[in-house]
């Protein structure tokens, strides 16, 4: 488990995700931040009121899954890498993950990459269908991968097949 | 012989956090460091930090060292002296001050001591062969200079230092091999666990270096598994093939000054080893001497700015310097400090500091 390897029981993740009905209707944020840690720029970055206001700063953000539209600000600008934006409507095949990534090279559209779990295990292949690194996101590239379906819920890293 | 209002001993998040809020105030302020540059361990810090928006969480250490020494740069009230390293603070209130190999006495109606941590080591069989290194170095190397210390790494210790450092070591294009803990669990915030685990490195918990491998520099390392009294289980040794030993094992205060001025000291193992005994404005034992930052105890960079802000404002205030803010400014950094230790996190800290305060 998280304390001992890193890595999010099932128990964990199920915890924070979106209801299956929410999921259907397009992208939305899941922040897989699993402890009281004094952080809380991710409530300061969301526009659309999703996240909900911190009372004490320990507390772990709360997503209102209705308010969020998975526009993805909040991604960049959490520290420890740990909100993603999955949309299960991408394709009828495809569910689309975005990861926020801070490695180079940065990945180019259209190259297939890895995917990989939270457990650093390569799980498949993902299509690489846009970067977004703007100014604004200071240095933490927002990379959105197109993954099978099935393996939406497991994809939260890739590794490029060029390395520096 | 160098009379002035407040000199400040170090530039990083506390010193110049300090600097900064007390020439605001009005003092004059003479700020000392060794380095050739401000900023302390900031400038090492590529990750982005936690915290509340007011302590500039979500920015880049980096980031903060470039503002906040610029800022210190523009202040007219000022001094700024590095490559000056603090040799000494006598009876009669001077701090001697070595400089591009000049003894210069300085003689401060305050004193702030801001001058951070320092690495603990690891004693175990060849720990003293090339290729061993503490995190800080490692991040200095890879950081500052660009400077890849070897190929593969084997971290040691998962606090936040082990495990960011980690992180930016695979940003460089270094592999790591793996991080060992020898508690039973991960120190660091489990966000970046999360990262470096996904990114391809195990972490081992309940897991100790035996001894370096390697005749002329390390070659490899072996690992051992401890038991719930965290002795070595015979039979569970590994060898890792790793050019690179870095150790995370934990900062210890650098409180040379403050023993020397005859501040009264605790050993409080919360707080990361002996440190000063302080008021609530972070005064010591000794009238006129404040602390601030790690020096006063192992925590974050953005409680150690906040103490030095702290620190500042009230040395400063100390010498009837004063604003229509001053109460509400210093009770707002207090209420931030408060918020920063308050959570399951901040426990450890919140139980030595309550050995510390008198």
């Amino acid at each position: 488990m998280l304390a001992q390897n890193g890595i999010p029981t099932p128990e964990d993740i199920a915890e924070v995700l979106p209801p299956a009905e929410r999921l259907a209707k397009g992208p939305v944020a899941i922040a897989e931040c699993f402890q009281n840690i004094p952080c809380d720029p991710c409530y300061h970055s969301c526009k659309q009121g999703a996240i909900k206001e911190f009372t004490d700063i320990n507390q772990r953000p709360q997503i209102d899954f209705d308010k969020c539209n998975g526009c993805g600000s909040c991604m960049s600008r959490c520290p420890g890498l740990a909100i993603f934006v999955v949309d299960a409507t991408f394709s009828e095949q495809e569910a689309l993950v975005k990861i926020p990534y801070e490695f180079l090279p940065i990945p180019q559209v259209g190259e297939t990459v890895t995917a990989i779990n939270r457990a650093g295990q390569a799980v498949g292949e993902a299509r690489v269908v846009k970067v977004q690194n703007s100014k604004v996101q200071d240095r933490t590239a927002v990379v959105w991968l197109a993954v099978a379906k099935d393996l939406m819920m497991e994809v939260r890293h890739f590794k490029t097949k060029e390395v520096r | 012989m160098l009379n002035t209002e407040i000199v400040i001993v170090g530039g990083g998040p506390a010193g110049l956090s300090a600097a900064l809020k007390a020439s605001q105030l009005g003092a004059e302020v003479t700020l000392v460091d060794r380095n050739d540059y401000l900023g302390g361990q900031l400038i090492k810090q590529t990750h982005r930090f936690f915290g509340s928006k007011q302590q500039r969480a979500s920015e880049r250490g980096i980031d903060i060292a470039r503002q906040l020494a610029s800022e210190v740069k523009n202040c007219e009230k000022i001094k700024i002296m590095t490559e000056a390293t603090a040799l000494g603070y006598y009876e009669d209130g001077v701090l001697l001050v070595q400089q591009h190999n000049k003894i210069i006495p300085l003689k401060p109606q305050r004193l702030i001591i801001a001058t951070g941590g320092a690495e603990k080591s690891l004693l175990f069989p060849n720990n003293d062969l090339p290729g061993v290194y503490g995190a800080g170095a490692v991040q200095t190397l890879v950081n500052v200079y660009g400077v890849k210390p070897g190929n593969k790494v084997l971290m040691v210790g998962a606090g936040n230092i082990g495990v960011i450092v980690s992180y930016q070591l695979l940003q460089a294009g270094i592999e790591v091999v793996g991080i060992i803990e020898a508690a039973p669990r991960i120190g660091a915030y489990w966000v970046h666990a999360a990262k470096v685990v996904r990114a391809g490195v195990p972490i081992y918990t309940r897991y100790t270096i035996k001894r370096a491998i390697g005749e002329k520099e390390v070659t490899g390392a072996t690992i051992v598994q401890l038991d719930d009294n965290w002795q070595p289980i015979p039979g569970t040794e590994k060898d890792v093939a790793t050019d690179v030993i870095c150790l995370a094992v934990g900062l210890t205060p650098l409180t040379e000054l403050l023993w020397q001025a005859g501040c009264k000291m605790v050993y409080v193992p919360q707080l990361g080893g002996h440190v000063p005994l302080r008021n609530e404005n972070l005064e010591t034992s000794v009238p006129g001497i404040y602390v601030a930052g790690d020096v006063a105890g192992i925590e974050e960079a953005s409680a150690a700015m906040m103490e030095g802000a702290l620190a500042g404002l009230n040395a400063a205030a100390s010498l009837d310097y004063s604003s229509e803010n001053l109460a509400s400014d210093r009770q707002n950094i207090m209420d931030q400090l408060t918020g920063l230790r308050s959570g399951p996190v901040g426990e450890k800290i919140r139980q030595g500091l309550t050995q510390v305060i008198f």
